[in-house]
């Protein structure tokens, strides 16, 4: 069977952890190409040529690609489903943005979040919050698909794939980038952290989540944060962890001030070992850690900070 | 302009969903049902348009059982218009998959010609995150997903999106679908007053069948299981004994 990944590429820059997870699930399914469309995408190219089992890289550079409007490339990959059964992407923004339309222009049902891999038809995918897991089969004649990479390890480097460079399609011309506004950081990212620290509502403000992330630094880990810490300001939309957020599954996790509700855990209860500290004994995220803590995160996490 | 708002009825989001013995699904019945929480903000943001004197007229469609007239008066109550119920299914546990809601949305949108759809980012059921998209690709217009902010002016809107590395910024032409995300607005809730003159707004039904749209699934479910439980784990009595734990017995730090 052959397949066709798409690289995560935001800003230019190719995201080799997203690919070379997702590169894990498409290799159970077939041959795997690569696909990086990108603005100036050549050092992607690269990058994805140098992983381990892939057959081909296709670079499709041109500037409707670089900043990831889904129109442009989802015709590109559309132009190139011919040769391919499966086409797959990491379940990033980027990719459920362009993958979803992928499927109906071929006329499939997209198969979102997949976590396990039975056969070529046969998908596993969390369904409400992950609190059921759904063996789905597609009847569809092409599988498109994308993978929740958390629950997947980076496929390793030594590959040499040969780069081939490809035209671009027709741009539709239905939207126009405008600008990112992308916060810089010296931390891991939240998706291939080996730790993670997360704060929430309980933390209170935004400067005192400053406690979070001197923790966070301690330890090399990356900041998380509840739904109620985003919403409150607190924190920025790009570290919330759960349903609507990031799914991430590190070897540590640590909740502080999160009460645990479902739509939280979704998106953490399948890391190694998780540590919650909270006030409230009673707080379900206490049924998901492997040690918990009750106490004021004020006195606890500075004092965790100072003892590591 | 005309908005539409397509609305699902799903489970309330607290409530703790069970896995039926059987594998055979989730067990629906005689549980609290509501509107999908994202659905709730598309159509608190095209209110929000109306009352800024940006949308004429706001319709909200639901696709599924006869039942989804309980959401579709909800929305109603909230400030929508009108509704249209498209009753594709009997049984609460047939859930119709995105691409078919897509293409029964095309099927209303070739009738009523709104200017705008605003969709929900995912149903919090399947946590698909699909129709939009797919709803975008089968129309040919131009899609806007994870929306926090939209402003519409003339024949373009921009939107600012929540994306991995924090927000994006894009200007679609019109008409588009956008797709709302958390953080675009707080949804108001029905008054009284309002509830009961929901009672008389328009309300059409649909079928499947009258619009001209195969709803069969592309996707059989195999089975359905409950998530692996995790091992009980211990209460630590001080910050002391959790370093020592993490380090002796876990191992991660
Ligand atoms: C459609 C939908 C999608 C959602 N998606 C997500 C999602 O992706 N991610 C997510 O996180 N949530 C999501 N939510 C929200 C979720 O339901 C909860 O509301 C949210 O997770 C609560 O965040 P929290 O635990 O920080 O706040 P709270 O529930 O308010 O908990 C705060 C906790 O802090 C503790 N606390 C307070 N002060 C202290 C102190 N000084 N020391 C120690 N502990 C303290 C309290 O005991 C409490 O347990 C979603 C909800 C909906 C409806
Ligand atoms: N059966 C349905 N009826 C009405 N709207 C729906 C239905 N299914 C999906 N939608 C819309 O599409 C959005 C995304 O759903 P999904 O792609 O299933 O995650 C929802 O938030 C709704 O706005």
């Amino acid at each position: 069977m052959a397949v066709l990944l798409l690289a995560e590429i935001v800003g230019g820059e190719i995201s080799i952890d997203q690919t070379a997870k997702a590169l894990s699930a498409a290799k159970e399914l077939g041959d795997v190409t690569i696909l990086c469309a990108s603005a100036g995408c050549s050092d992607a190219a690269e990058a994805a040529a140098k992983l381990d089992g892939v057959a081909k890289v296709l670079c499709a550079d041109d500037a409707a690609y670089g900043n990831g409007l889904a129109e442009p490339i989802a015709d590109l990959i559309v132009s190139l489903a011919g040769d391919y059964d499966h086409i797959v992407g990491p379940s990033t923004a980027s990719a459920k943005n362009i993958l979803p339309r992928v499927a109906a222009l071929l006329d499939v049902m997209v198969i979102s979040d997949v976590m396990g891999v039975v056969d070529a038809d046969t998908f596993e995918r969390p369904i409400y919050a992950g609190n059921a897991i759904q063996t789905v089969k597609s009847a569809d004649a092409k599988k498109v698909l994308s993978v929740r990479t958390a629950g997947y390890d980076a496929a390793s480097e030594g590959g040499s794939a040969s780069v081939e460079t490809i035209s671009a399609t027709a741009n539709p011309g239905l939207s126009e980038w405008v600008e990112d506004k992308v916060q810089e950081s010296d931390r891991p990212e939240l998706t291939s952290a080996k730790i993670v620290v997360s704060g929430g509502r309980g933390v209170g403000s935004e400067e005192d989540f400053a406690i979070i992330e001197a923790l966070a630094d301690k330890l090399g880990a990356a900041v998380g944060a509840s739904r109620a810490a985003v919403d409150s300001g607190y924190a920025p939309n790009d570290w919330q962890v759960g349903q609507t957020g990031k799914v991430v599954a590190p070897e540590l996790y640590v909740a502080v001030g999160i009460s645990g509700a479902i739509q939280h855990l979704a998106g953490m209860k399948d890391s190694k070992v998780i540590v919650a500290i909270n006030k409230d004994e009673e707080a379900p995220i206490f049924q998901v850690a492997d040690y918990g803590l009750v106490a004021d995160l004020f006195d606890a996490v500075p004092e965790l900070t100072k003892a590591l | 302009m005309k908005v539409l708002v397509p609305v699902k009825r799903v489970i309330d989001y607290n409530v703790k969903v069970r896995v039926k013995a059987d594998g055979s699904g989730v067990d629906l019945a005689n549980v609290k049902m509501s509107m999908n929480p994202f659905d709730e903000i598309a159509v608190e943001e095209a209110i929000r348009m109306k009352e800024a004197g940006k949308v004429d007229e706001i319709v909200v469609v639901s696709i599924g059982i006869e039942k989804s007239q309980e959401t579709l008066r909800t929305a109603l109550a909230m400030g929508a218009d009108r509704a249209i119920l498209v009753n594709a299914a009997d049984d609460v546990h047939t859930d119709i998959e995105p691409l078919a809601v897509a293409k029964l949305l095309k099927a209303v949108i070739a009738e009523e010609n709104p200017g705008l759809v605003l969709c929900g980012k995912q149903a919090i059921d399947n946590d698909m995150n699909a129709t939009g998209q797919m709803l975008s690709a089968l129309l040919g217009w131009s899609q806007a997903t994870f929306a926090s902010e939209i402003n519409v002016d003339g024949d373009s809107a921009t939107v600012t999106r929540e994306v991995d590395g924090g927000l994006q910024t894009i200007k679609v032409k019109m008409p588009a679908i956008v797709t709302v995300d958390l953080r675009l607005n707080e949804p108001r809730y029905a008054s009284l007053p309002n509830i009961m003159k929901a009672k008389k707004k328009p309300l059409d039904t649909k079928t499947a069948a009258d619009l001209g749209v195969d709803v069969a699934p592309r996707l059989s479910v195999v089975k359905t299981t409950e998530p692996a439980e995790r091992a009980a784990g211990v209460k630590v009595a001080d910050v002391a004994e959790l370093v020592a734990k993490l380090k002796d017995e876990a191992g991660v730090i």
